[in-house]
C-alpha cells in the first residue's frame, strides 16, 4: 500500500481547485490535489497518487518508470484496483 | 542474475552490481536496513539478494504499516463496529488481516457493515451518502498515508459532516527506527531510507541518523537500479568512514519534503505518548492521535474503545526478525504454522512484510525452478 501510481492530470474541477480529474492507463479518475497546494499541477503534468490524493509532480519520464516498477513487482493489478475504486466506483 | 533479463537497462545492472562487487570486497561484512516494507518487497520480487555478494546483509525493517499493528487494535476496531448503525471502512490491506474474532472480510461475512475504500476521501463520500448512519474510517499508514487521512478530516469538519470519525492508527517512522537503533541486540551498518514517506517528511528527519549515531542513510527509490545505486553511495560512504543523508530519489523526493502534508498533520494531529508495535513493543512518540480541536472525528473520544490488547503466541519471533537478529526462515514456525494463508505472526499479513515475502520469493523460486527442469 505504500507504493504510488502515476496518473496525468487531464482537467481541474472549475468549481473546486482541489480536483482533478487524472488518467491512469486510460482510467480516469477524481483525486485530491489538497496536498501539492504549494506546487499546484496543470493539466498535462504528471502527478504520484497514493490513496486518492496527489503527493508529488513527477516528470513523464518518471511516470512512465514507475508503472513499469509496478508492473515487475506485479502490482499493477492492485493499483489499477485502486484508482478504478477511486469515488467508490467499484462498490463492495 | 536470473531476473536481470527483466530489468530496464540491464546493463546498467550489472555495471552497478560489479561495482558493489568491488566495493564490497571480501573482508568486510555489511548490514542494512531497509526501512520501508515496498523496498522489502522489491528486493525479495527482484531477486536483488541473488546479484547482492554474501556480506552485504540485508535487514527488513518495520516499514509495513499493516504488519506493525497489534491484534488488538483491530479487535478494538471491530467491537466499535458492532455498535448499532456503525459502517467500519478501511483499505483493501486491512481486510485479511486477523483478529482474535476473524478478520475484516470474516466480520462482513457475518453480517457487518464492512466497506473496502480507497482512498479516506471515500470513506467520507460514504458518509455523506448514508447520513443515518455513523461512517468509522479505520486509518493505517506512515507519513504517506497520514497527510491524507488529516486533510479528509478538515475537509469533513468544513463540510459539517458529523457521522464521520477516523480510528487513527497511523504511525511515524523515525521513533521505530530510534527503537531499533536503540535496542541492544541490534548491529547495523547503515540504512536504505523509505521513499514515497520521505516525499513528505522530506530528509531532515534523518539526520540525527547520521550525525548522532553515525550510520549513513540513503533515501532510496523502487526500482532496481534505484536500489543498487543506493548501496553503492552506503558502501561509498562505510568505506570511507562517512556517515550522511544522501538523496538517491531527488527526481520523486524533494530535500524539505512536502509542506502542505506536514501543515495538514500538524493541524488535525498530535503525537500519542506512547503506542504498541506489533513485534516491537511500546515505543514513545511513534504515533499520531486526532487533537481536540477536532475530537468530533475522533473514533476513540466518541465512542468507548475496549483497549483489547493480544500477545502474539510464545513461538513467533516476529521482533527478533524485525530487528535482523533471526532471518523470517529461522523462526520457528515459519512456513508450517505461519504463512501468508495463515497468518500467525505480524509479519506474515502483508506482501510487504518481510516473512510473507520471503516466503513468497522462495515459492516464486520453487516454481521457476520446477519449470526450467520441465522445459
Ligand atoms: S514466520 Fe510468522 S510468527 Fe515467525 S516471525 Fe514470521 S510472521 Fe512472525
Amino acid at each position: 500500500m505504500c507504493l504510488a501510481i502515476p496518473g496525468k492530470i487531464v482537467e481541474i474541477s472549475a468549481d473546486n481547485q482541489d480536483s482533478a480529474l487524472v488518467e491512469v492507463v486510460g482510467v480516469r479518475r477524481r483525486i485530491d490535489l489538497g496536498l501539492l497546494q504549494d506546487d499546484k499541477p496543470v493539466p498535462g503534468d504528471w502527478v504520484l497518487v497514493h490513496v486518492g490524493f496527489a503527493m508529488s509532480k513527477i516528470s513523464e519520464q518518471d511516470a512512465a518508470d514507475q508503472m513499469n516498477t509496478l508492473r515487475m513487482l506485479g502490482e499493477i493489478d492492485g493499483a489499477m484496483q485502486e484508482v478504478k475504486g477511486y469515488g467508490l466506483e467499484d462498490m463492495n | 542474475m536470473r531476473f536481470v533479463d527483466e530489468f530496464r537497462e540491464p546493463e546498467l545492472i550489472s555495471k552497478t552490481a560489479d561495482e558493489i562487487r568491488r566495493l564490497a570486497g571480501t573482508e568486510r561484512h555489511y548490514r542494512m536496513m531497509e526501512v520501508c516494507g515496498g523496498h522489502t518487497h522489491a528486493i525479495y520480487r527482484f531477486g536483488l539478494k541473488d546479484i547482492l555478494p554474501e556480506n552485504i546483509e540485508l535487514i527488513h525493517g518495520p516499514g509495513c504499516p499493516v504488519c506493525v499493528l497489534p491484534m488488538g487494535r483491530i479487535d478494538d476496531g471491530l467491537a466499535i463496529a458492532h455498535e448499532p448503525d456503525v459502517i467500519f471502512a478501511a483499505f483493501g490491506d486491512m481486510m485479511r488481516v486477523p483478529g482474535t474474532q476473524g478478520s475484516p472480510l470474516e466480520h462482513k461475512a457475518r453480517g457487518m457493515d464492512v466497506r473496502i475504500v480507497y482512498s479516506p476521501a471515500d470513506a467520507l463520500k460514504l458518509a455523506r451518502l448514508n447520513p443515518e448512519k455513523h461512517v468509522m474510517f479505520f486509518a493505517i499508514g506512515f507519513e504517506t498515508t497520514a497527510p491524507s487521512t488529516a486533510l479528509t478530516i478538515m475537509r469533513a469538519r468544513s463540510e459539517g459532516i458529523h457521522n464521520f470519525s477516523v480510528f487513527c492508527n497511523h504511525v511515524t517512522i523515525i521513533p521505530a527506527i530510534r527503537a531499533i537503533l536503540d535496542s541492544p541486540d541490534m548491529r547495523l551498518d547503515a540504512f536504505i531510507g523509505p521513499g514515497h514517506v520521505s516525499t513528505v517528511i522530506g530528509c531532515r528527519p534523518y539526520e540525527w541518523i547520521a550525525h548522532n549515531e553515525r550510520k549513513p542513510i540513503v533515501v532510496s527509490g523502487f526500482e532496481p537500479l534505484d536500489m543498487l545505486q543506493s548501496i553503492v553511495m552506503l558502501l561509498r560512504q562505510l568505506n570511507a568512514g562517512e556517515a550522511k543523508v544522501e538523496n538517491q530519489y531527488k527526481r520523486v523526493v524533494p530535500w524539505e519534503g512536502n509542506r502542505a502534508a506536514l501543515k495538514a498533520m500538524a493541524e488535525v494531529f498530535e503525537l500519542r505518548p506512547y503506542f504498541e508495535w506489533r513485534g516491537l513493543g511500546f515505543i514513545s512518540q511513534s504515533a499520531l492521535r486526532i487533537n481536540d480541536k477536532y475530537a468530533e472525528f475522533d473514533t476513540e473520544q466518541r465512542f468507548e474503545v475496549p483497549g483489547i490488547r493480544v500477545t502474539d503466541p510464545k513461538a513467533a519471533q516476529c521482533g527478533e526478525v524485525l530487528k535482523g537478529v533471526l532471518k523470517p526462515h529461522q523462526c520457528k514456525l515459519f512456513g508450517r504454522e505461519c504463512t501468508p494463508e495463515h497468518p500467525i505472526g505480524a509479519l506474515m499479513v502483508s506482501s510487504e512484510g518481510s516473512c510473507a515475502a520471503y516466503y513468497n520469493y522462495e515459492h516464486r523460486k520453487a516454481a521457476m525452478v520446477t519449470l526450467s527442469l520441465a522445459g
